[in-house]
């Protein structure tokens, strides 16, 4: 529709009257949301007005430096990757062989370790490097255990590991495919925030460093979880399976150590 | 006069084909997540599905709605045929490409990632692709609207532009200037690294593009609906319009003040200060204006067409309107779905309130009364106006189009006052499973329950659509006689400029655009990689 009428012109009231009006809403909600209502909220601190705008405005403040606490014990050291523990080959296997010589005593190879150790035979090489870093640091401590891990090379441990890893998996002392899987292994417990088991433990899927459990001595794994629980074992490195096992019943603690123990 | 039938009806079936597919979706979600599931053993099932339900509900059927409803309005209100066929075909072909582009990773299970998209998780590309590409098809349709208007206005000096159109065009540039936030935030920050070329990503800068788009998209939906109100409304009732002029500044002021409003979203997230989340906050409070206008037009307009129908008294004349007309009841239970889930929105928008539900299921629920419920019934509707015109053949299947509307109705309320209620006992939003064991939840049970039966009546009235549909094609040719769009009291002889175009209007958007979210976005680019945070792949090989 054609009109002589300039639209942009503050002679036109649409024109006046609706920049005015947003005009004046903006300079009411910036008078309000930068100057009255930063000093509104309890608590503020802020000193100058100058302050209070930035703080409205959301420029960022560098926090207080805050002491950190030294934990009293020893915590892991070691920094997973999915490339851990680096590039092996046949070599390292046969070496690894080796020197699992001393280890079988325990952890037998070809038959089932004791009910109170765990199966290595074809445990991911992250899993059990982990564990032998850990020993050696300290950060994991077992009579039995720590003193063999003390004296192993950074080679030896990753031989060992690409060794056991090398192993086929043996099947569980009592297998049983037809056990269903408890509500734990397959879905956890949402509301306690407890992932489900096999979404790294096998089952579901295994994240790197986190041991296969399907096969594994159902004294083993029901130790481990109470150990957890109990601040025995610290060295998982983000307190997960502290947070997880503190949280899990007995019930669930002795199903799922069942469930697996019967995995093949 | 409506040459282009084939078009028209091409998107209304393409958009109800993919509604009444992730509708199904919708109800199994109600139900894999309720007590009368045992538990999923897969929770990705659960994200899978909701990101294909949202992404088709969200960017897909309501955009295809638009599109087909403003090629029809652009014939019916203009009376010449439409410019630029051709592409608008394109536009299509590029909407149903992107779909499906889009919903194949996700149904793979390789794009969980939320038609919000929520990074730092970061999905398959082809995923961003498809939606990109959804996008892109409907900017088309945003500037055939554009063209023809302006062509029209040329063309026409001495007329006004006919309020459906106006209120079309309205709803394009809304949405053209919409989008921009959610395709930088696609194409610039999220396609680097799901393409490869980054890993980290700035999940806060991300959010703040992404509210840019996801507060005023929801606007873009009700357009369709709002000019129903306006324009098919008061005819289908026979009565007029109350005012023309009203209408014209209701879609004005969504044009202006809904877009600059999204931090409201972003409430509880720290990257945004809280000034500006405070100025955010007041502007959202302006859009309830364009709303109220609305409701009371389209009531004055309905007791004009009581009192001519002879009703009378004060209260009298609700009485005397035409209960058995299928579009004085989709328009009631619209206005009622409307003012239920605007005044949940005003809980929404203070920024104390929202502090008590966000996050919550109260959320889902308040979307889902405005979009599924006031918006989407007001699609049906349209369907039920268009139908004869589009197909040359008699829709007469009143009884059962009541039937369906009602059990939309009760279905939708059925479905979110639960919903809304669990929000506000706190149940958590964008879960696959919750213990209902648990002491603390169990007594939600029952109210998640009751949304898995309400879900049951959407799906049931969605199949009564689809049949009274499909009869339509199937009925006896019948001329259906000129389309009329509704006619006002006054009809406009003469309009000052400002109610005749979108200069003035364009303008306020964008400056307010920048007012409001210039610094944040500013701050945040300043702050450089610095608050960028490792990506997440969904569906990755750990």
């Amino acid at each position: 529709m054609k009109t002589e009428e300039r639209l942009f012109s503050w002679r036109n009231s649409w024109f006046s009257l609706s920049l005015g009006g947003t005009a004046g809403l903006v300079v009411l909600s910036l008078i309000a949301g930068f100057l009255v209502l930063p000093y509104a909220t309890p608590n503020s601190k802020l000193g100058s007005l100058w302050d209070a705008i930035c703080s409205a405005a959301g420029v960022p403040r560098a926090t207080a430096p805050s002491e950190q606490v030294a934990p009293t014990f020893k915590t892991s050291a070691v920094v997973m990757t999915s490339q851990m523990p680096g590039p092996t080959d046949t070599r390292s296997v046969g070496r690894g062989a080796t020197l699992a010589m001393q280890c079988a005593i325990c952890h037998a190879s070809g038959r089932h370790s004791q009910p109170d150790t765990p199966n290595l035979e074809g445990q991911p090489a992250a899993a059990v490097y982990k564990q032998l870093r850990d020993f050696k640091a300290g950060a994991r401590v077992n009579a039995v255990m720590t003193p063999f891990a003390i004296n192993l090379t950074e080679q030896d441990m990753i031989d060992l590991s690409a060794y056991y890893a090398y192993l086929p998996r043996q099947p569980g002392l009592h297998p049983d495919a037809g056990v269903p899987a408890p509500a734990i292994v397959i879905r956890g417990a949402a509301m306690r925030n407890i992932p489900a088991c096999s979404s790294c433990h096998g089952g579901g899927e295994v994240k790197a460093g986190a041991p296969w459990l399907e096969g594994q001595s159902a004294i083993y794994i029901k130790a481990q979880l109470q150990a957890f629980a109990g601040e025995h074992r610290r060295n998982d490195i983000s307190e997960q399976m502290r947070n997880i096992a503190r949280r899990m019943t007995a019930q669930e603690i002795d199903e799922a150590a069942a469930y697996y123990a019967s995995r093949p | 006069m409506l040459n282009s039938k084939r078009l028209v009806l091409a998107h209304f079936w393409l958009a109800f084909v993919v509604f009444g597919l992730a509708l199904l979706l919708g109800e199994w979600q109600m139900f894999a997540r309720s007590p009368l599931n045992p538990g999923l053993g897969n929770s990705d099932w659960y994200y899978r599905s909701v990101t294909a339900h949202g992404s088709a509900m969200g960017y897909v059927f309501p955009t295809l709605i638009a599109m087909g409803f403003g090629y029809a309005i652009t014939e019916l209100a203009l009376k010449k045929p439409l410019i630029g066929r051709r592409w608008a075909w394109t536009g299509l072909a590029m909407v149903a490409v992107g779909a499906v582009v889009a919903l194949i990773p996700v149904s793979l299970g390789l794009a969980s990632v939320l038609y919000t998209f929520y990074p730092p998780m970061v999905g398959n590309p082809f995923y961003y692709i498809g939606v990109v590409l959804v996008v892109v098809g409907s900017w088309i349709w945003v500037a055939l609207m554009s063209i023809n208007m302006i062509v029209w206005k040329r063309e026409n000096p001495d007329k006004p532009v006919p309020l459906a159109m106006f209120a079309n065009v309205a709803g394009a540039y809304l949405w053209g200037w919409t989008a921009v936030g959610a395709a930088i935030e696609v194409l610039l920050l999220i396609l680097p690294v799901a393409l490869g070329f980054k890993d980290t990503i700035d999940a806060g800068l991300s959010r703040v593009f992404f509210s840019w788009t996801l507060h005023a998209i929801v606007y873009f939906w009700l357009m369709p609906t709002y000019i129903a109100y306006y324009t098919i409304f008061p005819r289908a009732i026979g009565g007029r319009l109350y005012s023309d002029a009203m209408g014209r500044i209701a879609f004005i002021l969504f044009v202006v003040v809904s877009m600059p409003i999204g931090v409201h979203h972003l409430f509880a997230d720290p990257q945004v200060g809280g000034g500006f989340k405070f100025i955010q906050s007041v502007f959202t409070a302006m859009v309830s204006l364009p709303t109220l206008v609305t409701i009371f037009t389209i009531c004055a307009s309905a007791e004009i067409a009581s009192r001519l129908r002879g009703g009378r008294g004060p209260f009298g004349w609700v009485k005397a309107l035409p209960w058995g007309n299928p579009m004085m009841l989709a328009t009631t239970f619209s206005l009622l779905m409307l003012g239920f889930g605007g005044v949940g929105g005003l809980i929404n928008m203070s920024y104390q309130l929202n502090t008590s539900i966000h996050n919550t299921q109260w959320i889902t629920g308040h979307f889902h009364l405005i979009f599924a419920g006031a918006i989407v019934i007001m699609y049906f509707a349209i369907a039920y106006d268009l139908w004869p015109h589009l197909t040359g053949r008699i829709l007469k299947t009143g009884r059962m189009m009541k039937a369906q509307l009602w059990l939309w109705f009760v279905g939708m309320i059925v479905t979110t006052f639960p919903w809304h209620y669990v929000g506000i006992l706190g149940m958590p939003r964008r879960m696959a499973f919750y213990d209902y064991a648990n002491p603390e939840i169990a007594k939600q049970a029952f109210s998640v329950s009751m949304s898995v039966v309400g879900g049951a009546l959407l799906v049931v009235s969605a199949v009564l659509f689809f049949t009274i549909l499909i009869r339509g094609h199937r009925a006896e040719r019948a001329d259906p006689g000129e389309y009329r769009f509704a006619q006002a009291v006054h009809e406009p002889v003469r309009l000052p400029a400002a109610l005749n175009g979108f200069a003035l209007w364009l303008t306020l958007m964008i400056g307010l655009t920048v007012v409001n979210y210039g610094y944040p976005i500013a701050q945040l680019l300043a702050l450089g990689s610095s608050t960028s945070v490792p990506a997440v792949y969904v569906g990755a090989p750990q």
